[in-house]
This record gives C-alpha cells, sequence and structure tokens, in this order.
C-alpha cells in the first residue's frame, strides 16, 4: 500500500488528479487501446474531478481514447433525477470534458431486470479490457462503492440494500425526507475492484478518520469493506491530514517520510 | 466521431463559453440547439449518446432569452392603425427592424380607431411564427376603444366607444374578428365591461387594463374576471393615492385570486415613468414587471431599448444594475414575463429544454450582439 498524505482537501485533490493524469498521459491511449477508469460519486472526489477539467481545458489531458465505470447508482430514481448518480457525472464531469458517449458506463438503475444489467456491466468490463486504474471513496462505516458492512470481499457487480446509517447519511440530499431516500442500489462488488490493475482510494475529513484506521491498521474484515484492499497488489490511499487522525503515530510518519 | 443520434440526425449546435439565463441567474452553462428547440444535453448524451456538430464560441457574451414586445404601434414610418395598401408588408418591414434590438417575438398595436380599419386590418396581422424575414407576431393587442374619455392620452375621442351589453355581440360588432387577437387594453369602469373580460379571457386573449379612471376595486374586480396586465403603469390611469391606489394598487392587491399574477407594462424609457417611479413598482411587484417599448412610427428606434441597452448601467463584475434591478430581473422582464402573461412560457421567453431557441447574444453593457430565431442566426451587429 502506498499513503499519500497532503496537508488539506485541496491539496489531495490536486495529487489525485495529477495522479490520473499523469496515469492517463503515459499510457498513450489510442482507438485501439483504450485507457479504463473506474469511477466514484460523492462529496470527496468533487475536487479531484475539478481539477481534472481543469487540465482538459489547459489542452493537457484528453479523455477521447479513455473508457470510464461508474461504480454504482441507485435503483428506481429517474435517470434525469438531481440526485442520481448519472447527473452527478454528467454535472460533474462528463459535460466538462470531450469523453465520447458511449465510452461512458454507469449502471441503469431503472433497468427492467436489474441482475441482467449488473451481469452485463461485469460483461462490458471485461470486454472493454479490464480496470487500469479504479478510483474510489469510503464510507465513514468503511465501505467501499455500496458494499456495505457485512458484503463479501468477493462479492461482484449485484443489486444492494442500503445500510439505515447510509439512508441518513444521504438524506440531506432528498430534502431531509428519509421516505423520499432510495432503499437500494446497484453497486460493482469488492471482488469487482479487487480485479483492476491499480486501485487509488481517495480519504478526506476528520469523520473518514475511524474507517481509514479500520481499513489499514486492523485485520482483513468484511465489516469495513475496504479493508480488502490490504490484498491488492497496487493501492494507494490518497487522504489529507484529517482523515489520518485515528491512525497511530508510527504509521503517519513512516509514510510522510516516504513522500519526500 | 460516429454519429449515433437515435432521436434525430438534425445537426446540433453547442453554444460554449458563455453565461445563459437560467434558473432567474447569469450561469455559465452551455447552450445546445437542435431543429429550432433549445435541446437537453444530458439527455442527448444518456438517451442518444450523441454529441454537438458544431460548436459556436460566445467569447465570454451573454445569451437571453429573445424580446418579447408587447406594445409596439409601430415605427420606421409604419403605422399598424393605419389600413395602407400594403399591411402586410408594413408588419414584416416593422418584424425585420425590430430583430436589430433582440425583439424575437411582438404584439402588433392598434390604438383606438374607427371600426372599419379594426375590419379591414385585423385579418392582415396574423399570427406567425418569426424567422430571418424577422420577429414572430405572436398577436395583436387592441389598444382600445373600449378606454375612458379622460384617460385617452393620444387616442382619438370621437371612435371611443362604451360596451352596451358587453357580450360578443359588442365585441364583433366593432373589431369584427377575434382570431389572430392576443391582447386588449380596456377600461373596467365601463358598463359591461364584466362580460368582455369574461368573453375576451374565455378565448384566452389577455385582458389589459389601461386608459381609465377606474379606482383600486373596479380594477380588482376586473382581475376578478380574469384581467392580468396593465397597459404602461402609471400612464393614462389615476395616479397612485394612499386612500385609493386605483389601478397602481394592484401590484400590491390581496385580492388579487390565488396562482394568479398581475403583469404591468412600463416604458422604460425613462420619459413616460421617473426612473424613482419604475423603481416602487418593480420593488412592489418585481415578478410582474414587463418592459414595453410602446414605439411609434415616426421613432426610428423603439424608445425601451435605449433605456435596457445602455443607460444608467453600473458595472461591477457580473452584476449590472439597470435603474435599481439586477441584469437578470431586466432580461425577464423583457422576455420571460410577458411570455407568462400570454400564458405562452413553455415554448417562449426562456432557456428551458424544449421551448423555441429564440434568443439574443448580449455583450456585457447589454447591447445586442446577435439575434436567433429557432436556433437560426437572423441579424448581427
Amino acid at each position: 500500500m502506498r499513503l499519500v498524505i497532503l496537508d488539506d482537501y485541496d491539496l489531495a485533490s490536486e495529487w489525485a488528479a495529477k495522479y490520473i493524469r499523469n496515469r492517463i498521459v503515459q499510457f498513450k491511449p489510442t482507438a485501439d487501446r483504450y485507457f479504463t477508469l473506474g469511477l466514484p460519486t460523492g462529496s470527496t472526489p468533487l475536487g479531484c474531478y475539478r481539477k481534472l477539467i481543469e487540465y482538459h481545458k489547459n489542452g493537457d489531458l484528453s479523455f477521447k481514447y479513455v473508457k470510464t465505470f461508474n461504480m454504482d447508482e441507485y435503483v428506481g430514481l429517474p435517470r434525469d433525477h438531481p440526485e442520481s448518480y448519472h447527473s452527478y457525472m454528467w454535472n460533474n464531469f462528463f459535460k466538462h470534458i470531450d469523453i465520447e458517449p458511449q465510452n461512458t458506463h454507469i449502471l441503469d438503475g431503472n433497468a427492467s431486470d436489474l441482475q441482467a444489467e449488473c451481469a452485463a456491466f461485469e460483461q462490458q468490463i471485461t470486454a472493454a479490457g479490464g480496470i487500469e486504474l479504479f478510483v474510489g471513496g469510503i464510507g465513514p462505516d468503511g465501505h467501499i462503492a455500496f458494499n456495505e458492512p457485512g458484503s463479501s470481499l468477493v462479492s461482484r457487480t449485484r443489486v444492494k440494500t442500503l445500510a439505515k446509517d447510509t439512508i441518513v447519511a444521504n438524506a440531506r440530499f432528498f430534502g431531509n425526507d428519509l421516505s423520499k431516500v432510495p432503499t437500494m442500489t446497484l453497486t460493482v462488488g469488492v471482488g469487482t475492484v479487487m480485479d483492476a490493475r491499480e486501485v487509488m482510494i481517495l480519504i478526506t475529513g476528520a469523520h473518514k478518520a475511524f474507517a481509514l484506521y479500520k481499513a489499514i491498521e486492523e485485520g482483513v474484515n468484511h465489516m469495513w469493506t475496504v479493508s480488502a484492499f490490504q490484498q491488492h497488489p497496487r493501492t494507494i490511499f490518497v487522504c489529507d491530514e484529517d482523515a489520518t487522525l485515528e491512525l497511530r503515530v508510527k504509521t503517519v510518519k513512516y509514510f510522510k517520510a516516504r513522500m519526500h | 466521431m460516429p454519429s449515433n443520434k437515435s432521436v434525430s440526425d438534425a445537426p446540433i449546435t453547442q453554444f460554449v463559453n458563455c453565461r445563459i439565463l437560467k434558473d432567474h441567474k447569469l450561469q455559465w452553462e452551455d447552450l445546445w440547439v437542435r431543429e429550432g428547440k433549445i435541446l437537453n444535453p444530458e439527455k442527448l448524451f444518456f438517451d442518444e449518446e450523441g454529441f454537438a456538430d458544431h460548436k459556436v464560441d460566445c467569447e465570454d457574451k451573454i445569451i437571453a432569452p429573445g424580446f418579447i414586445d408587447v406594445q409596439i404601434n409601430g415605427g420606421y414610418g409604419i403605422d399598424f392603425s393605419q389600413a395602407s395598401s400594403d399591411i402586410r408588408g408594413g408588419v414584416a418591414l416593422v418584424a425585420k427592424k425590430i430583430l436589430e434590438h433582440g425583439v424575437t417575438s411582438f404584439c402588433p398595436t392598434l390604438v383606438t380607431s374607427p371600426s372599419d380599419i379594426y375590419h379591414k386590418v385585423i385579418p392582415e396581422l396574423r399570427v406567425q411564427d418569426g424567422g430571418p424575414e424577422g420577429a414572430g407576431v405572436l398577436g395583436i393587442h387592441l389598444e382600445g376603444p373600449f378606454i375612458s374619455e379622460e384617460k385617452r392620452g393620444a387616442h382619438p375621442p370621437k371612435f371611443l366607444r362604451t360596451f352596451k351589453a358587453g357580450g360578443l355581440a359588442d365585441l364583433m360588432e366593432i373589431y369584427g374578428h377575434l382570431d389572430n387577437v392576443a391582447m386588449v387594453t380596456l377600461a373596467p369602469e365601463l358598463a359591461n365591461s364584466a362580460a368582455a373580460i369574461h368573453e375576451l379571457s374565455g378565448r384566452g386573449i389577455a385582458v389589459s387594463l389601461g386608459h381609465s379612471m377606474a379606482d383600486l376595486s373596479q380594477a380588482e374586480e376586473a382581475v376578478q374576471h380574469g384581467a392580468k396586465f396593465i397597459t404602461h403603469l402609471f400612464n393614462a390611469m389615476l395616479p397612485f393615492h394612499h386612500r385609493d391606489p386605483g389601478i397602481v394598487g394592484l401590484l400590491t392587491s390581496d385580492r388579487v385570486p390565488p396562482g394568479r399574477t398581475v403583469y404591468y407594462g412600463m416604458i422604460a424609457d425613462g420619459i413616460h415613468t421617473h426612473p424613482a417611479a419604475l423603481r416602487i413598482a418593480h420593488r412592489a411587484h418585481p415578478a410582474g414587471l414587463v418592459l414595453v417599448t410602446d414605439a411609434v412610427m415616426a421613432m426610428g428606434l423603439p424608445p425601451g431599448r435605449h433605456t435596457l441597452g445602455q443607460q444608467q448601467i453600473d458595472i461591477q463584475g457580473l452584476h449590472a444594475y439597470l435603474t435599481g434591478c439586477t441584469v437578470e430581473a431586466a432580461l425577464e422582464a423583457a422576455s420571460l414575463h410577458p411570455a407568462q402573461m400570454l400564458g405562452i412560457s413553455h415554448r417562449k421567453g426562456t432557456l428551458e429544454y424544449g421551448t423555441d431557441a429564440d434568443f439574443v447574444v448580449l455583450d456585457d453593457t447589454l447591447t445586442v450582439r446577435e439575434t436567433y430565431i429557432a436556433g437560426q442566426k437572423v441579424w448581427r451587429k
């Protein structure tokens, strides 16, 4: 594992965006060899998306030969609902860059056969040659995508029912009306993300500190599904100072020293 | 890029590097147009996997909905109230010239006239879509003859009329035809006006109060019967009085039926109304303000546009204060509000998805640089 610690949210976002940019540029993607990128939603990656858009507008980064696969989407929420992950990706990323629509993949939470939709998504990833770099976040309960505590660490893309904590945390986006928050989602599995050649997890803020501690300083445990990446050969955790608040001083000093 | 558009093969234009008037604010957003309508780019991206065929760089300018003028008597030598030998040609000339001022739709206005003028002229002023030939005609505004003698203003007194019963018969006798009529201005204190207001509103014609001696309760009654506009507020009506605000009191009346808005036209040339009075009205009832020109044939340039287009602008960043209101409020007074008043805001007066792509490109001094109708550039500076 690489643990990259930056002073604040903006610097962490910038580091992550530069890493993604450099990986794509160095890969030199073409029409015959796309760069496949796994993408998250939520408030954590917003700064990273803003920086990526900036690099695109400066002419430093093109998404013409990039294929994207999002981690999850709500079930039963209209695709044009302002809180759907389709809307999030359009407004915060796709509309500002030069990615081609057919190269973006987001699970369809309104598919008539949800299981078939999940299976098809896995096939699309395989057909694209697997994910080169999967970017994700972490929930306060240590979940990756919507793999809530108790999810199998070898799970694949499937329908998941949300934990109460998550529904409550999401209520703020639905006018604080719990009855309006979706209760089910389609999500990539822990196993799906583990298949990626490289994984980068963004974690910022003190409210995520305990989850980060559980993810990297305790054992691999299905109650904290991000801990599965301890067994991935190439994982980077990018965080700000606040997210390290529950880690041992020794851990933080070790990784900070490696940054100079 | 291969075309993969499933809904239509028509070309898509994307206007970039612009600020558009959306959700009542100027925002840095692109504007997408296809087949004469504003297109939803998110739907295009996800449903059709489509993209723009060509992009237009607006160089940081403002895009606002095309202006709608609901009171214009003529211009450039043309008088709509004359039964000239080429009425349609006259309208076409004015329609073409007003594109220069960003007006994409208008209501040719007829002042109080003898009945035979109405019978001859009204059938010639047809509702029609705008295009490269000129702004669209939304319908005729009949200002008179059922107005007050004391408040007739410049209208000829011998052609003023009163209602016999106020029903359809009266209206048809005077006007001859009501097709192609979008608005009628009348004085509600005239006997039997309620029946007329009822009859006109029932046909979808906007009834406006003006050239009137009505007091507030007469005006409120007219609104209850369906009236929804005030013709050039302050002019040709009783002045505001604190014990009987008259028609002006409609702006803050608590007897307007719920869900209804009373709109009011203002000639914002700084002459017909003192800017301070304009500000009082705007602050009292910002959602109802509609800017009109009330231009007459002698004018080469419609007066209203001067005030909107240039002056009293104090630009600080993106906020320009025009006679005390924001840029967005001024732009909406010239586009959204007249569309709402006429009940056509589902297709005109906004930049919402699916509406007609009638819009203007403005620079920071709000000078019109380009005018578009149905997505086609019909004028540029």
